[in-house]
């Protein structure tokens, strides 16, 4: 496999009984890019990105993610991706910098990175004067661009993330996905589901799923050519009216 | 009389340690058969408001009048003339469709016949899986359920809190095709949601943050009291062109907005060396007039 791409997918298909929530798709994701990852409610959106992350074994076709097997290293995977999930992970009992020590401890890293990273994430995030209160008193918006740095605090080469912005204000919105476009531009590949369409733009290439399978792959530009769409409302709502089933 | 009327509405959560203000000096009124849209991010204080006017929650201060009736003395007068569907699925999951909807039928003296045609749109697309267990029905299918449910004892007030939260595109615009519908039987609608988009099919707005209104009026009347100029711009380098942007002179603000990156301006900006100074960065840049929408509006408020 090439080794530009931090995610290679052919094939990869799950069913569970006679249903098949992922029904053979194939993708790659070079390295730095921002993959959005579509669907409507049902598509197979989580089952792929599940899969993806080493959480559940396919049925049938091939993955490997950071160059790792989905069937035989996942757990190497584990350990070389970040991911952000739509509900709000961190420990609101907890304050900032023992978020931050708990979930790098966990990915192994010294103490002597953690205090020098801390100090630095704590510096962008200009919360240096919160380091020490509880993540629980912190305004929504703040959490979600913490959360998001602690995904990525391990320095992970692809960051998963599960609707990241839903329920965000839009200027918080806003700096989050600058958040996002200065990770890929360090390298970091970004992996990102939404239902926010004009984030849908903001993204170098999008796939959009539609009953298990994937039924357009493209950047948002090529994408409104094609379905002549004047937004990526538009090509979603054109896509996803075929889907002929739904479900959370 | 009109059928809400929130006056001076506070509501706040205390522990040991802080205090916080969820719902800080609220007043509205919503019109009889008015789409009533309360629009906000998370933590705006939606759910607060939405659970004083469906008398589950007491206020602190100020007052709440529900079809003429106080929410605190006539909260049972007042249970009995709302239809509440909670952000949360909050129906019995281990219960059928049918058994959901003739329970509460008969919690309000009804039943599914005396009121079918005012749920039968919404009610006859799930009919066909009246066996099925709530728990085991789809994203979109629990809605309908919901808000059969709400509906089934002919509410004079319909208050939905975030119905649309975490559903795709095509499941949220299908779900306001049922509200129009609605409205035109005559029921009040008060609805909330983080969707800015979502607002341009309400009457009115509610625009809220950090539990204070920030605006209040038809969707065009917020739009039209943005009152700077607006450009849009877009390039083959966004990032660089946004930081550019953010450094030309005449500008107040620039953000990205979908495809476009949009220009907030001075009112006397110079559009000639605007452009130049764009062009000068970014020789590829193209730049476009653009009308402020909602979303631009409520960061402006925001900001100011």
């Amino acid at each position: 496999m090439n080794n530009d791409y931090v995610i290679s997918v052919q094939g990869l298909t799950k069913r569970f009984g006679h249903f098949t929530a992922v029904d053979n798709i194939s993708f790659d994701v070079k390295r730095g890019e921002i993959f959005g990852f579509l669907g409507a409610n049902g598509a197979g959106k989580t089952t792929a990105m599940r899969m993806l992350c080493g959480l559940s074994k396919p049925t049938e076709g091939k993955a490997t993610v950071a160059g790792f097997d989905v069937y035989t290293k996942n757990e190497q995977i584990k350990k070389n991706i970040g991911y952000m999930s739509q509900k709000f992970s961190l420990y609101e009992d907890l304050t900032v910098k023992e978020n931050i020590r708990f979930y790098a401890g966990i990915y192994g890293k010294s103490d002597q990175f953690i205090r020098q990273k801390t100090e630095i994430v704590l510096q962008q995030l200009h919360l240096t004067n919160e380091a020490n209160k509880l993540v629980g008193s912190l305004p929504l918006g703040w959490k979600q661009k913490l959360a998001f740095s602690v995904a990525i605090f391990h320095e992970p080469g692809i960051v998963f993330l599960d609707e990241p912005t839903g329920g965000v204000d839009p200027v918080t919105r806003r700096e989050f996905w600058n958040m996002i476009y200065e990770a890929a531009a360090n390298g970091i590949t970004v992996f990102v589901t939404t239902h926010y369409m004009d984030e849908a733009e903001y993204c170098g290439r999008i796939s959009i799923m539609v009953d298990g399978k994937i039924e357009a792959l493209d950047t948002p530009t090529m994408l409104k050519q094609k379905f002549e769409a004047r937004s990526m409302d538009e090509v979603f709502l054109k896509l996803a009216r075929k889907a002929s089933r739904s479900d959370n | 009389m009109k059928p809400v009327i929130i006056d001076h509405i506070v509501k706040s959560y205390s522990s040991k340690k802080d205090k916080v203000v969820a719902v800080d000096d609220l007043s509205f009124e919503v019109e009889q058969g008015e789409l009533f849209g309360i629009i906000g991010p998370d933590g705006a204080g939606k759910t607060s408001m939405f659970r004083v006017m469906a008398t589950l929650l007491v206020q602190d201060s100020g007052k709440a009048l529900i079809d003429g009736f106080d929410t605190v003395k006539d909260y049972k007068a007042i249970r009995q003339r709302i239809g509440y569907m909670p952000g949360r699925f909050s129906l019995y999951q281990d219960l059928t469709v049918e058994e959901n909807i003739n329970f509460f039928a008969t919690i309000f003296n009804t039943t599914l016949n005396e009121n079918y045609d005012l749920v039968k749109d919404i009610y006859s697309q799930i009919e066909p899986f009246k066996d099925r267990r709530a728990g085991k029905l789809s994203g979109g299918m629990k809605q309908k359920l919901a808000l059969s449910c709400a509906l089934i004892h002919k509410p004079s007030v319909l208050l939905l809190d975030e119905p649309t939260t975490g559903v795709d595109a095509v499941s949220r615009k299908e779900f306001w095709e049922m509200l129009k519908k609605l409205k035109k039987q005559g029921i009040t609608i008060l609805v909330s949601t983080p969707y800015m988009d979502e607002a341009g099919l309400c009457d009115r707005i509610a625009l809220v943050q950090n539990g204070k209104l920030l605006s209040l009026n038809t969707p065009e009347g917020v739009t039209n009291s943005f009152d700077k100029p607006l450009l849009a711009a877009k390039s083959s380098d966004m990032l660089r062109l946004l930081k550019h942007l953010k450094a030309a002179p005449g500008v107040v603000d620039a953000y990205p907005f979908g495809e476009y990156h949009h220009i907030v301006l001075n009112k006397n900006y110079n559009r000639p060396e605007l452009e130049n100074y764009i062009i000068n960065g970014q020789a590829d840049a193209e730049i476009i007039e653009a009308a402020p929408n909602i979303e631009d509006c409520f960061m402006n408020l925001m900001k100011n």
